[in-house]
């Protein structure tokens, strides 16, 4: 049918002399189909930035609990301890000097290192004081050896010839000790995943619930563009376009702000480093710095987030839809 | 056009509100759907434009039984029918000339391609001084011609109209019916849905009559 033909060639209906400048006011740029800068809109953004800045300052505390654990752990397995005790009837220097040689003689180790009876007496100051004459006390040696990185030398071997050559040196390889770091390790990084499950799955749930209840505003725009003649991918494919925006927008505003939060402490660690605090917060809290990782985890975040409202926003005008169809 | 064989509409467990419904629209016809309030003049309607379906009965449209078709095929006869609704139905945020451009643009037409046309139309319904200007500062006049143009800017076969006057004052019911009868006489099928008999004494049509849920034809 030419519905049209007939009534450009008639005179018009309506009022004579409504017609005016023909195009004067018909917009030049058509407005999108779903409302840019809406109320419900806003809300979903600022409700997406606030949970993903709060899953990723999760994301970055659970990549420095991993980094300080897998950096605690490593500190220790990277070096071994010889003792070496006074025994009566032996010159304790003279079997310093043998197991230095025989740590030394073993493959895969970077350093060997005997402490002073000056180092030796600050290691026991804060349990007998100061000012102590150390050839009065029976004090054992202590002997640092260090090991090549990734070297993983035969510590059963260096036992014997220590126990045959220099009987009263024991040998510490801290085998119990990175047992408990990494039982202490694991266990951080176990709990920490939890909490960061659990966040990223309040988040995604939040975001999602927060999605359609944004989209409840706009159930009318849906059933319009369905009477209009509207294909259901049509639909969907606005609301999708529309609500992954809003959900990069919403994302980079919360991970950018956690990624700046990160940096600024980044930089705060650095310019402290040095001082006494500085020391004190590295030692127990490692580098305070989330890394290369972690900066990437967030804006894998910022993507979910956006990619969630996106499915989220489709969905529920599929629902629609198919409502409509039902009825 | 359409065909209704038997056709019969209950909402949920509740009582049959439409029973046997026998009857056809024809292809360039006009006609008035009356009865009282609350008769279903809304409800056969929107079985019309394939919003409902109905309970029992055969309903054939463009030759093809509703029944059997799926969604994209309803989407594609849906657009083959134009519908104004009693609440207009415009979307707020679109301009006037946006609102009615609607239909092609989902058809991912080209702006350009329609423009003249929609431009032109705005023009004949009067409302070419208020092409820029939001629904919510239309007045229930301009509201109702705007959803007009909308529902046959895509040149449909059919257009459907849901009590068009009941929120104008007589005298703007007599200008619209008289933009139907040009709308019908350029070739579009028209049912318009009213209980308003003064309205149905300015033209002489066809009437189908609902009353206590059967559909009585007067031609």
């Amino acid at each position: 049918m030419s519905t049209l033909e007939p009534l450009e060639r008639m005179a018009e209906p309506w009022d004579a002399g409504s017609s005016g400048s023909m195009h004067a006011l018909a917009p030049e740029v058509p407005s999108p189909i779903v409302p840019s800068g809406s109320i419900a809109g806003r809300a979903l953004t600022a409700v997406i930035a606030i949970l993903t800045f709060l899953a990723a300052l999760t994301t970055g505390a659970m990549m420095m609990v991993v980094g300080s654990a897998s950096d605690w752990q490593s500190d220790v397995s990277r070096e071994v301890t010889i003792q070496v005790r006074p025994v009566s009837g032996r010159d304790i220097d003279a079997d310093v000097r043998a197991a230095i040689d025989i740590a030394q003689g073993t493959a895969g180790i970077a350093q060997v290192r005997a402490f002073t009876k000056q180092e030796s007496a600050q290691l026991i100051e804060p349990w007998l004081g100061s000012g102590l004459v150390l050839s009065d006390l029976p004090i054992p040696r202590m002997i640092v050896v260090k090991l090549l990185s990734g070297a993983r030398p035969d510590f059963a071997a260096m036992g014997k010839t220590l126990a045959a050559k220099v009987p009263s040196a024991t040998l510490d390889d801290h085998r119990g000790w990175i047992a408990r770091m990494r039982a202490m390790a694991e266990t951080a990084v176990a709990i920490g995943a939890a909490i960061l499950a659990l966040v990223l799955a309040v988040t995604v749930l939040s975001v999602t619930f927060a999605t359609r209840g944004a989209m409840a505003t706009n159930q009318a725009i849906v059933e319009v563009l369905h009477y209009v003649g509207a294909t259901d991918s049509f639909i969907a494919k606005q609301f999708q376009r529309h609500f992954l925006l809003l959900g990069l927008k919403g994302g980079a505003i919360g991970g950018g702000a956690a990624i700046a939060l990160f940096g600024l402490i980044e930089a705060i660690n650095v310019w402290l480093l040095g001082t006494p605090g500085g020391d004190e917060a590295a030692a127990l809290f490692g580098s305070f710095s989330v890394g290369i990782p972690g900066y990437i985890a967030i804006l894998v975040l910022i993507v979910l987030m956006a990619v969630a409202t996106a499915l989220t926003s489709r969905r529920t005008v599929n629902q629609t839809l198919d409502r409509i169809e039902r009825e | 056009m359409i065909r209704f064989e038997n056709v019969g509409l209950r909402y949920g467990l509740g009582p049959e509100i439409l029973r046997d419904l026998s009857f056809s629209i024809d292809r360039h016809s006009f006609q008035f759907l009356t009865g009282p309030s609350g008769a279903g003049k809304t409800s056969l309607l929107r079985m019309m434009f394939l919003l409902l379906r109905p309970t029992r009965g055969l309903i054939t449209m463009f030759d093809r039984d509703t029944a059997t078709i799926d969604k994209d095929r309803r989407a594609a006869l849906r657009r083959r029918i134009g519908i104004v609704f009693q609440d207009f139905r415009l979307l707020d945020h679109l301009t006037t000339y946006e609102n009615v451009s609607l239909p092609l643009r989902v058809l991912g037409k080209d702006e350009a391609s329609y423009r003249h046309e929609v431009v032109e139309l705005l023009h004949w319904v009067g409302l070419g001084e208020r092409m820029g200007a939001l629904p919510p500062v239309l007045s229930g006049g301009e509201k109702q011609r705007a959803a007009i143009a909308r529902a046959v800017i895509a040149r449909p076969q059919l257009l459907l109209a849901d009590e068009p006057t009941g929120n104008v004052d007589p005298n703007l019911g007599q200008r619209l019916l008289r933009l139907f009868i040009e709308l019908y006489k350029s070739g579009t099928s028209v049912v318009i849905a009213t209980h308003d008999i003064a309205l149905m004494d300015e033209y002489d049509a066809r009437r189908l009559v609902l009353h206590e849920g059967r559909l009585h034809v007067y031609d």
